[in-house]
């Protein structure tokens, strides 16, 4: 089922003395994790579509330690941190693209103080750029009249204050974008942030991403848009809990791109 | 003897105020038993930071309804101020009613005061019924039993009785009455005390008058006890509040020297740390498990909270029913400095190791690990107050000092250092995606 994607490395770009327009920051989850591999083709389809000359580390990329910080293991994440700088810079890399806010987040906010200064954009951001400068086309009739509402991954929102380039990429595909009740700074978290992915939750009465895809449902939508993989979980299980997984897809903001074009 | 008076009120007006300075040097002590910390960048955003959130109230109206009845009960209590410099004057004085030497605008001033009293008045009544009657879920949860609870309408009740003495004291001021110029509420209330003689009029005055300044003295010097303190600190809190992304947690300095070496090819692992260097650069311990790890802006945080639970009321594990609740992360951050100051008082200005600290015996490590670090009690604080910080030193605490991790963030942490991934799949796969 491979669909030829173009995915070259930075170690081919450098064997050929070039530079790409951005590195596309892969990630642990959009790497390894089945669900999320399929956004990172998405979006992979996305560059490949708009002619994007970028490139991936590949092996060379480690996990960015963003999680590791959260738990509380500083030295594990300065050590991830360092040793991806020492690739990033060795590759003279500017600008780097992720599908993951909790790696944007981290690389943008807390390498610059370890030696590692980059331009950090969240694709969809990215997307953002490419339809405004005419590279990619968004708009078709795939979606129309299809609800969608977008759930703000925390370290995207709040933590960045990045709320509008998720939505404005939404509205290009013509679909109907509903809101939460709770949205942009008020949203409510997955239940993944904080290392929580990886854990049993502690004792309560109810699972966080029950209670946040019970917000999204609300609003009666035929999609629920994240912009985090691990978001992108979080909703899934949550939607199954609802017994909701017939009638409502869980996708990234890539995902639905890709969709409405038909990539 | 007919200087008496004016000698109590200088006696009362120097205790109450002297009190008060002995309280505010013990905070600032409480405070600096944190850990150092330099902050002194952008400092004309930080200034509009606290004059937009402190003084301007802009996080307060995020939730309107308690927004503007706390509005006017904030600002009601910053102009009716001004009376209470009339007040001292003509108590230390011996003078009535010095300012309304001023003439008409005298009157404007009096019924603006007025106005704002009865609104206060009506407002705190409401906030009363909030907690009271409605009982908002938010005031009820389980750190809010006893003490706390009491404390929250104390400020109500001391607040409604200095109000009425401000009306009460108007109304039977006969004199005033007689001007008949901004008198727009107590008039009102003379009648109630029309039957009574004109000395006994003037006996209510003056015990108005008096209660109401002892009153304020006594207020005064609650603060430091009370939540209440928030009227002070949320303007050092919010001027001293985080200006970075809220998704950027510091990055350790001393684990940044530690980590450096290690990967300098050209260390000397085995070298002795030189002269200069010394130990003192690198801490005692990693991470925080009492206060004096802190730093003096987590203290500072604790001793700002006002307990109104917006943190609380938006956190995503509170919601779900879990242990953690921001708010009583700093309701104890700030119970245990009291009890180290109190300590520290009992001891001669040292402090004697009591057996307890701020973990275990305050915050329990299922608090500290049913957080998701989403932000939410940040963004919800109405004075920048930061709960997630200390949430955080807390775990490297746990993690760095304890190996106190949950299991699984172990296996999470061991495969991060063995294959670059939280889950156990070979680096050498990291590509594999793009052929699957």
């Amino acid at each position: 089922m491979s669909e030829q994607l173009k995915v070259p490395t930075m170690a081919e770009f450098m064997a050929e003395g070039k530079q790409p327009e951005i590195l596309f920051w892969v990630g642990s989850a959009g790497s390894y994790d089945d669900r999320a591999k399929k956004i990172t083709k998405a979006f992979v389809k996305i560059l490949n579509k708009a002619n994007v000359e970028f490139a991936v580390l590949g092996t060379e990329e480690s996990n960015t330690g963003d999680v590791a910080k959260r738990a509380g293991n500083e030295f594990l994440f300065q050590m991830q941190a360092v040793t991806n700088i020492e690739v990033l810079n060795a590759y003279e890399v500017k600008r780097i693209v992720t599908c993951d806010p909790h790696s944007f987040n981290c690389i943008k906010n807390e390498y610059p103080g370890l030696g590692g200064v980059y331009d950090v954009v969240h694709h969809t951001q990215y997307i953002e750029e490419l339809i405004a400068a005419g590279r990619l086309q968004v708009g078709s009739d795939t979606l129309k009249g299809k609800r969608i509402t977008f759930h703000d991954p925390c370290y995207l929102g709040r933590a960045n204050k990045v709320y509008e380039s998720p939505r404005t990429v939404l509205k290009g595909t013509n679909a109907n974008i509903v809101e939460m009740k709770r949205h942009k700074s008020t949203a409510l978290c997955c239940g993944a942030g904080g290392a929580q992915m990886f854990k049993e939750p502690e004792k309560g009465d109810m699972d966080i991403n029950v209670m946040r895809t019970k917000d999204a449902l609300e609003t009666n939508p035929n999609i629920i848009a994240t912009g985090c993989p691990y978001c992108n979980t979080m909703m899934t299980d949550g939607i199954k809990a609802h017994e909701k997984e017939a009638d409502v897809e869980v996708l990234d903001v890539a995902e639905i791109i890709a969709k409405a074009q038909n990539f | 003897m007919e200087y008496i008076p004016q000698l109590l009120f200088a006696i009362a007006l120097i205790l109450g105020i002297g009190y008060f300075a002995k309280n505010v040097m013990k905070l600032r002590r409480n405070i600096k038993l944190g850990r150092d910390m330099t902050i002194n960048d952008n400092t004309s955003e930080r200034w509009k930071n606290m004059i937009m959130i402190a003084l301007g109230q802009s996080k307060m109206v995020k939730r309107p309804i308690a927004g503007l009845l706390h509005i006017i009960v904030y600002v009601g209590f910053v102009v009716i101020n001004i009376e209470v410099l009339e007040i001292i004057i003509d108590g230390l004085t011996g003078k009535h009613r010095i300012f309304s030497s001023i003439g008409s605008a005298y009157g404007v001033l009096i019924g603006t005061f007025e106005i704002l009293a009865i609104l206060v008045f009506v407002s705190v009544i409401i906030f009363w019924i909030r907690r009271n009657v409605i009982r908002l879920k938010r005031f009820l949860s389980s750190e809010m039993k006893g003490w706390p609870k009491n404390d929250g309408n104390n400020i109500l009740y001391f607040e409604m009785i200095l109000m009425t003495l401000f009306l009460v004291m108007n109304a039977t001021d006969l004199k005033f009455q007689a001007m008949d110029s901004g008198n727009v509420i107590s008039q009102y209330i003379a009648p109630w005390f029309s039957d009574f003689s004109e000395q006994t009029n003037h006996y209510i005055e003056r015990s108005a008058w008096w209660l109401h300044i002892l009153g304020i003295l006594v207020f005064l010097n609650y603060l430091y006890f009370s939540k209440h303190l928030h009227i002070l600190l949320a303007f050092p809190n919010t001027y001293y509040g985080k200006l970075t992304p809220k998704g950027q947690f510091e990055n350790i300095e001393a684990v940044t020297k530690e980590v450096k070496m290690m990967m300098d090819p050209n260390a000397d692992p085995f070298a002795a740390p030189s002269e200069d260097e010394g130990d003192a650069e690198v801490p005692a311990k990693f991470g925080a498990s009492d206060v004096q790890d802190l730093s003096w802006l987590n203290l500072l945080n604790a001793y700002t909270c006002t307990e109104c639970g917006r943190c609380t009321s938006e956190c995503p594990a509170n919601q779900t029913g879990k242990k953690l609740s921001p708010r009583k992360i700093m309701m104890d951050t700030r119970d245990r400095l009291e009890e180290v100051g109190k300590n520290i008082d009992a001891n001669n200005g040292e402090f004697k190791d009591d057996g307890k600290q701020l973990l275990g015996d305050y915050i329990s490590h299922e608090e500290l690990w049913a957080c998701t670090t989403c932000n939410a009690c940040v963004e919800a604080c109405p004075v920048s107050i930061d709960p997630l910080n200390i949430i955080m030193q807390m775990r490297q605490y746990l993690v760095m000092e304890q190996s106190a991790a949950p299991m699984e963030l172990n296996n999470m942490m061991t495969n991060i250092e063995n294959n670059g991934a939280p889950w156990p799949y070979n680096q050498m796969d990291r590509l594999n995606w793009k052929d699957e």
